[in-house]
């Protein structure tokens, strides 16, 4: 046999084994991808993307950076440790981001958002957003004042209109995208010239931008529109520097002769005092820690979430313990942990025992018994706990009968509900059927003759069981204590119900922040860990009991 | 039955009973003994209540009426554990989450030895059975016959007086089988142990046992050594469980001492050894086994009786010739002959003159 050794086997053909059995067993193949094709994409759809979204939920930031692009560049330079708030550079940013921002009706978003890390953030962008425009007045007045040419909108078409302008246009217009979060579609009619963008960066930038805001999305045609407030103020900004009026001196464009006249009387005009201005509407646009907080979530992507989920918080040094009284989710993960603990426990201790009766009986009474385990199955989980809740409560069904019977005392009613007690007791019922269904289907195979050769062995029931017959059954326990463990550590409905303050789970929370807080990235990153956690101790487990020692049926 | 009762006994069933649903007898008064050292095999059909005998034996089922007693003392009350009976079941029960060196062990454990004495007494057991080096194995690393050698170690390393087996050679191939039956009665001989063994097979129950009881129906038919159980067969049950056997039936006409006059259902007449017949008139099956009919008339012994047959099949198998022939209106009747050198092959549709002596042919209950 040393030739077939060397050289590969043949089919009759000819061809080459392999080949030949690829293409036998390649019919087969593909029938079997068409038949689960439906399930995985379904399972595509429903389950790898919704996770792989909310992992990226969970570290998304971009809001920050997409609604104050500039404000954040300009920070950058801002060092958060020095104890003052920025300088006036960084508040004209912030003026004209916010404006645009104002305009799109983004800037409560961005507001909400912040507010996650600091209360105060979402009053604060929602009171400024609404006074922007007063911030502005003042140029706009001046400014037409020394130019009336500067109130209609076709000059402003015309001065700002010209050549080359297409790659600042380019640029606004992908702002305008993030910042609406959608492509703006359609023609700008709007081309800024070149020269006025080096000449009058502010101005240009501001114009661009609204011109881009009136075509694409008020439909306008940005020649009859009167430019922002903003656009004044931003004019107002260029004007101030002496080498750019210089150079307006040069420039011979369109309105060249207003804008001249405009730089000649620039003192005329109110010195741009943004800084002042913000400070004004709200006292707090001066405080340090407001800017440390923009500072600290403006990169795209933020670890803020997780940290937050752990009871931590970023800081200009780096990450750091929250403060004692706003710690919650460390304690929520562990009382979470812990009590799906003890509903496992349970589960072993009072499933353990029907799974061997069961196990052992006749299968016709055996059935009988197992439509009982199944029962709770077929009824609704909402209703389940509900009864919970009228036979725990201090009223209800146990505590009359304990009390009848004189084992507790009227005035000292079992609180059993709307504590942790409650939700281990409703949970080790709701999910008993999960541990007594695989034990029961591992016990079905333990040949009842194993223990009878351990009695004729010499062991009593008791060592047979323990040294024999538990043994054999280790794999059924694993594989309902997975199940079980899995199920409890992420229940919603049952705390929900009864159990109160002190017996609600991580889940609850994460719940609270998708539907009530609206804190997303919260909740993902809460979700995230929950789903690490999940997964660590399911390698752990496989480390210790090995994951193939678990055993769902025959 | 005179030989089921035995002085010092070391094995006893008193007038069991056992019933599972209150309706129906599955043993109806079981009595037997057995000394010690005896090999004895229950044999019987599926159902046939000798699985039940045994697992009432160790402890098992409890005795519906009626005493078990082991070494003179009744253990009706004793729980399995404490009675020190060894056991091998059907499908070796090894516990498959030990392994062997550890099964072998657990008797002793539970028996609280110490461990230098019970890893010489497991390295014994397990060279008892050739397997010495499998100690450190577990179960599902194991052949069948392997296993069944392991079980057989286990059973037997705590030194129990009484083995009991029940069907423990079932799920093994023949040639195993055969081999495995060999070494079961060598061990038991040769350790001097009482061994009640359970199966269906009938050639396992005769080349082993010391005595073997043929139970059917909640009874035992008959309880003798092999040899008396083939040839000797005491009523047709037996006669048909046992071995191949020829029946003809029809009525006693004369009955006298050692033999009887039975004329046949075609009106052929033949003489028989009457066994379970006692009256004229009865009607009867008369029992031959193939192998003691003869049809070479040089072979032939004097004072056979002699019959003319009609040969329906003739099958090759190696050592023997099996024949099958219509005689006496009975188209199942089978011959078996050796493949001599000299031994004619028969035709079908040949029609030939068969013997056999009077006493091989046995008059038994209709």
């Amino acid at each position: 046999m040393t030739d077939t050794a060397q050289e590969p086997m043949l089919a009759a053909d000819g061809r080459p084994l392999k080949q030949s059995l690829a293409r036998a067993l390649r019919r087969q193949k593909t029938r079997a991808l068409l038949m689960i094709a439906p399930l995985l994409l379904f399972v595509m759809l429903t389950f790898v993307i919704p996770i792989l979204s909310m992992l990226m939920r969970s570290v998304e930031n971009a809001i920050v950076p997409d609604t104050l692009p500039g404000t954040v560049a300009a920070l950058s330079a801002w060092d958060a440790s020095s104890g003052r708030a920025p300088d006036e550079v960084v508040y004209r940013h912030l003026f004209i981001d916010l404006f645009k921002a104002a305009e799109a009706k983004e800037h409560t978003k961005l507001g909400t958002r912040l507010n996650y890390e600091q209360t105060g953030q979402s009053s604060l962008f929602r009171t400024s957003g609404r006074k922007l425009d007063d911030l502005a007045e003042p140029y706009q007045d001046a400014i037409e004042d020394i130019s009336p040419d500067f109130k209609e909108a076709a000059f402003w078409y015309e001065l700002m209109s010209g050549e080359d302008g297409s790659a600042l246009l380019a640029q606004r217009r992908d702002l305008w995208n993030a910042l609406v979060g959608e492509e703006l579609s359609g023609e700008a009619g709007f081309m800024p010239s070149a020269q006025i963008a080096q000449l009058l960066p502010w101005t240009a930038r501001a114009y661009t931008d609204f011109a881009l805001w009136s075509a694409l999305v008020k439909n306008d045609t940005v020649a009859e529109e009167r430019p922002w407030e903003a656009v004044y103020a931003a004019l107002a900004m260029d004007l101030e520097d002496p080498a750019k009026r210089q150079a307006i001196a040069d420039y011979d464009g369109a309105g060249a002769a207003q804008l001249q006249a405009l730089a000649a009387a620039q003192s005329d005009l109110p010195a741009v005092r943004l800084r002042e201005g913000f400070i004004e509407l709200n006292r707090s646009w001066g405080e340090p820690r407001i800017w440390t907080t923009i500072k600290l979530y403006s990169p795209r992507y933020t670890p803020g979430y997780f940290l937050n989920a752990v009871d931590m918080q970023l800081s200009p040094d780096g990450a750091e313990a929250k403060p004692e009284n706003q710690q919650i989710y460390t304690q929520l993960f562990k009382r979470t942990l812990i009590m799906a603990l003890i509903i496992t426990g349970s589960c072993i201790l009072l499933g353990y025992p029907v799974a061997w009766i069961l196990a052992n009986l006749p299968a016709r009474t055996a059935n009988v018994l197992m439509i009982l385990v199944l029962l709770p199955f077929w009824t609704s989980l909402l209703v389940r706990t509900s009864a919970w809740k009228v036979l725990l409560q201090q009223q209800g069904v146990i505590n009359e009968i304990l009390v009848w019977l004189g084992f507790v005392d009227d005035a000292n009613r079992l609180v059993l509900m709307n504590n942790a007690t409650g939700t281990v007791i409703a949970m080790t019922h709701i999910l008993l059927p999960f541990m007594i269904l695989p034990l029961y289907s591992v016990m079905k195979t333990i040949p009842p003759s194993y223990l009878r050769a351990a009695k004729s062995l010499g062991a009593t029931n008791w060592t047979a069981f323990r040294r024999v017959y538990f043994p054999q059954s280790v794999p059924g326990i694993g594989a309902g204590s997975i199940l079980v463990f899995i199920l409890a550590i992420g229940y919603y409905i049952t705390p929900e119900i009864v159990g109160g303050t002190s017996g609600v789970f991580i889940s609850n929370r994460i719940a609270y922040h998708i539907s009530s807080s609206l804190n997303w990235g919260l909740a993902a990153a809460l979700g995230t860990i929950l789903l690490v956690v999940v997964l660590a101790l399911y390698w752990l487990y496989d480390r210790i009991v090995g994951i193939d020692n678990v055993k769902l049926g025959g | 039955m005179a030989d089921t009762q035995i002085k010092d006994a070391f094995v006893e069933f008193e007038r069991v009973q056992k019933s599972y649903d209150g309706e129906n007898l599955v043993v109806k008064d079981l009595n037997l003994a057995l000394p010690k050292g005896e090999f004895l095999t229950m044999l019987g059909p599926s159902g046939s209540g000798k699985t039940t005998c045994l697992m009432m034996l160790a402890g098992f089922e409890t005795a519906t009426y009626g005493d078990i007693r082991l070494d003179g003392v009744s253990i009706n009350n004793i729980p399995p554990h404490k009675r020190g009976i060894g056991m091998v079941f059907q499908n070796y029960a090894l516990f498959p989450h030990m392994t062997i060196a550890e099964n072998l062990a657990f008797p002793l454990e539970v028996r609280r030895i110490g461990k230098s004495e019970r890893e010489k007494k497991v390295r014994r057991a397990l060279d008892m059975v050739e397997m010495g080096e499998f100690g450190g194995r577990r179960p599902a690393q194991l052949s069948g016959g392997q296993q069944q050698r392991v079980a057989l170690a286990r059973a037997l390393v705590f030194e129990p007086e009484l083995v009991l087996m029940d069907e423990p050679l079932g799920a093994l191939d023949k040639q195993l089988r055969e081999k495995m039956q060999f070494e079961i009665t060598h061990l038991a001989h040769q350790l001097g142990i009482t061994t009640v063994y359970v199966t269906h097979d009938q050639t396992e129950a005769l080349t082993m046992s010391d005595r073997v009881a043929v139970f059917d129906d909640g009874r035992i038919q008959q309880l003798a050594p092999p040899d008396r159980l083939y040839e000797a067969p005491e009523n047709s049950f037996v006669a048909q469980f046992i071995g191949e056997n020829n029946t003809l039936e029809g009525v006693v006409t004369e009955i006298r001492g050692q033999t009887c006059v039975v004329k046949l259902d075609d009106g052929e007449v033949i003489d028989a050894v009457p066994v379970n017949v006692s009256a004229v008139g009865e009607r009867t099956r008369v029992s031959i086994r193939p192998e003691r009919v003869e049809y070479n008339k040089e072979r032939m012994q004097e004072g056979a009786h002699t019959l003319k047959a009609k040969v329906l099949e003739f099958i090759y198998m190696g050592d023997i010739f099996r024949t099958r022939l219509s005689v006496a209106g009975n188209d199942e009747f089978i011959i078996k002959t050796r493949n001599a050198p000299d031994q004619e092959r028969l035709r079908p549709g040949q029609e030939i003159e068969i013997g056999w002596m009077a006493e091989d042919c046995r008059a038994l209950d209709a």
